[in-house]
């Protein structure tokens, strides 16, 4: 137990530290980034890009899945007082940039929206797990609706950089709600869309959709993010293909965004057994296969 | 730069910052250096295994949060096991915080966790989420002395009793608790409390009530501590609110020794080291050598309120 050794070790990067093996390490150093606001516009009714740049590492730290918590600033209705985890977008190509698509819904996003290109405003990360993408990998899924889209952006990118090609399913209220060319970013991919306004969005449709599209050509991963009916959906599809590994990127209500403080469990199927697992440390990707199709609390 | 070592009782801390029990793991050495806090306080746990409360466990308020977890635990042998060992390799005194539903039991893990690698025995007499209606040994003098003197006779360990800012009258709990053998208080636990979505007319918690904390609750425990502070003499750690060092330097004004962080963590994880390098600071300002010398040194004015009334006489 003595110490003052092994801890120098610890913080000198050097060596392995004696604490990474006893938790799951997320992320070589998390911590409170004061950045700046590059850009900040709407890229529909509803949803609104970021742009934030900061003295930090965040293109060579940040993988695909991560998270950030945001300090999302006051206004005169709103005061926010916990952190707002939110999904990475994108990063680069400069090291200090980080991006985030989010949904306007809530109290923290309605006073985050209010935030002025050149203000500033303090992210803790990254945080979370990553989405797991082979080299080896030939051809993915994605199935995204809603902000789920950029949660999975990344994946695409770095899937492309890898000669990866990719399957891309969209679902939206209505082709202007869509964010196509948000999500895709210039990366080549097999696009199917989905909408409520016709019908094709409905459980029926997409199954038939992504049934279809599974037997036609192998794939290695399905992702998904952004809808409990989608996943149950993808989950009830990958029983019939063994080969295709499922991945989903999942939310709670959560406080610490670490793992600390045990807020944002849900309940997973786990070597054997059900457990509750913390999102944001253990996920927020895990694998659709382990997913407890639970009752929502909310 | 200043001597920022402080006594509790035994119990030396390089500084007077440690983590609040629950607001704390070995997550965050990711961004924390373990050997530079006071002390590492472990999140409680409990000898019965429990699977949580339900989920949402955590809310928002004005200026502070909402929780009831509600002490998910595995057991001590797990606790002791897998939990404990990776807290244990730091040149940092280590808290273990517990917490039972029966005197017995109480007793009975305190003994079971009086370990050499343990420095401190946090007796979490004041949680508000496991009793019906926020009930916790802590709430009343007897229930207090009934449990720490029973957890007392068990240990050889320095033993530190939470308190918990619900019970209506707060000297008289710590009073018991002194007596009862505890080596200083721990003032104090979440502030009972319940918070309703208006639209879904639902709690926000999952378990209906739960535990305010953050910088809302903070003149309550500085408060608390102050009460403390006249009716004991062991120390007492303050905590409740605590974002800053004029935070700490507040509580150690009302008569805290040293103090915990908990809340704050979740807003930034590397806040317990900005507070110390700003302890640093505040003490360089203002001319401050030792900082355990600010305990108790509130500044009261006896005669205040004397004077007022033969003043306030003048009125018609």
């Amino acid at each position: 137990m003595k110490t003052h050794k092994s801890t120098d070790e610890q913080h000198s990067g050097e060596t392995r530290m004696p604490v990474a093996a006893c938790f799951q390490r997320n992320a070589e150093r998390v911590a409170s980034h004061r950045c700046r606001v590059a850009e900040h516009r709407w890229v529909n009714d509803r949803y609104k890009y970021l742009r934030l740049t900061a003295q930090a590492d965040f293109a060579g730290t940040t993988k695909p899945g991560q998270f950030y918590q945001l300090r999302c600033p006051t206004t005169d209705s709103a005061q926010p007082f916990l952190l707002r985890p939110m999904s990475v977008y994108g990063v680069g190509p400069e090291a200090g940039a980080i991006e985030f698509l989010y949904n306007v819904t809530g109290l923290g996003t309605k006073a985050l929206a209010t935030l002025e290109v050149g203000g500033h405003m303090d992210i803790v990360g990254p945080l979370g797990n990553t989405f797991i993408l082979e080299p080896g990998y030939q051809r993915i899924m994605v199935l995204a609706r809603g902000v789920g889209l950029a949660t999975m952006a990344p994946l695409l990118r770095h899937a492309a950089a890898a000669g990866i090609r990719t399957t891309a399913i969209l679902s939206a209220r209505a082709p202007k709600d869509l964010m196509r060319d948000e999500f895709l970013r210039g990366t080549e991919a097999s696009v199917h869309c989905a909408y409520d306004s016709d019908g094709s969005s409905s459980v029926e449709a997409v199954e038939a959709l992504i049934r279809r599209l599974l037997a036609a050509e192998h794939h290695d991963v399905a992702y998904t993010c952004g809808s409990h009916r989608l996943l149950m959906l993808l989950q009830r599809v990958l029983q019939d293909h063994p080969a295709t590994r499922g991945e989903v990127a999942m939310e709670q209500r959560m406080a610490c965004g670490m793992g600390v403080c045990l807020s944002c469990v849900r309940l997973f199927d786990s070597e054997g057994d059900k457990q509750f697992l913390r999102v944001c440390r253990e996920g927020p990707v895990f694998p659709i296969r382990n997913v407890v199709g639970e009752v929502e609390f909310g | 730069m200043a001597d920022l070592n402080v006594r509790v009782g035994e119990v030396k801390l390089r500084n007077p910052v440690m983590p609040a029990s629950g607001c704390f793991a070995i997550e965050y050495a990711e961004a924390l250096d373990f050997n530079k806090l006071g002390a590492l306080v472990v999140k409680s746990v409990s000898p019965k295994t429990r699977a949580g409360n339900p989920t949402p466990r955590v809310a928002e308020c004005c200026s502070a949060m909402i929780n009831s977890i509600g002490i998910p635990s595995k057991g001590l042998a797990y606790y002791r096991r897998e939990l404990l060992p990776p807290y244990t390799r730091f040149d940092t005194p280590v808290v273990v915080s517990i917490s039972a539903d029966t005197v017995d039991e109480f007793a009975e893990a305190v003994a079971e966790m009086s370990l050499p690698q343990v420095a401190v025995i946090e007796a979490n007499i004041s949680c508000p989420n496991l009793e019906q209606d926020g009930m916790a040994f802590a709430m009343t003098p007897e229930t207090t002395y009934k449990v720490m003197s029973a957890i007392c006779r068990r240990t050889e360990h320095p033993v530190w009793a939470k308190l918990t800012p619900n019970a209506s009258h707060i000297a008289a709990v710590a009073k018991a608790a002194e007596e009862a053998g505890a080596h200083a208080l721990v003032m104090g636990n979440t502030v009972l409390g319940m918070s309703i979505d208006v639209r879904t007319r639902r709690p926000k918690l999952g378990n209906v009530m739960g535990g305010l904390s953050g910088p809302a609750i903070k003149p309550i425990a500085v408060r608390m501590v102050h009460q403390c502070h006249r009716s004991v003499r062991i120390p007492i750690i303050g905590c409740g609110g605590i974002s800053n060092a004029d935070d700490v330097v507040e509580f150690m004004l009302a008569g805290a020794s040293a103090v915990q962080v908990g809340t704050a963590s979740f807003l930034d994880p590397g806040v317990m080291q900005k507070i110390i390098d700003a302890l640093h600071v505040y003490c360089d300002e203002t001319g401050v050598e030792a900082i355990r010398d600010l305990t108790g040194q509130v500044k009261l004015d006896r005669q205040l309120s004397d004077r007022w009334l033969r003043f306030a006489q003048q009125s018609g």
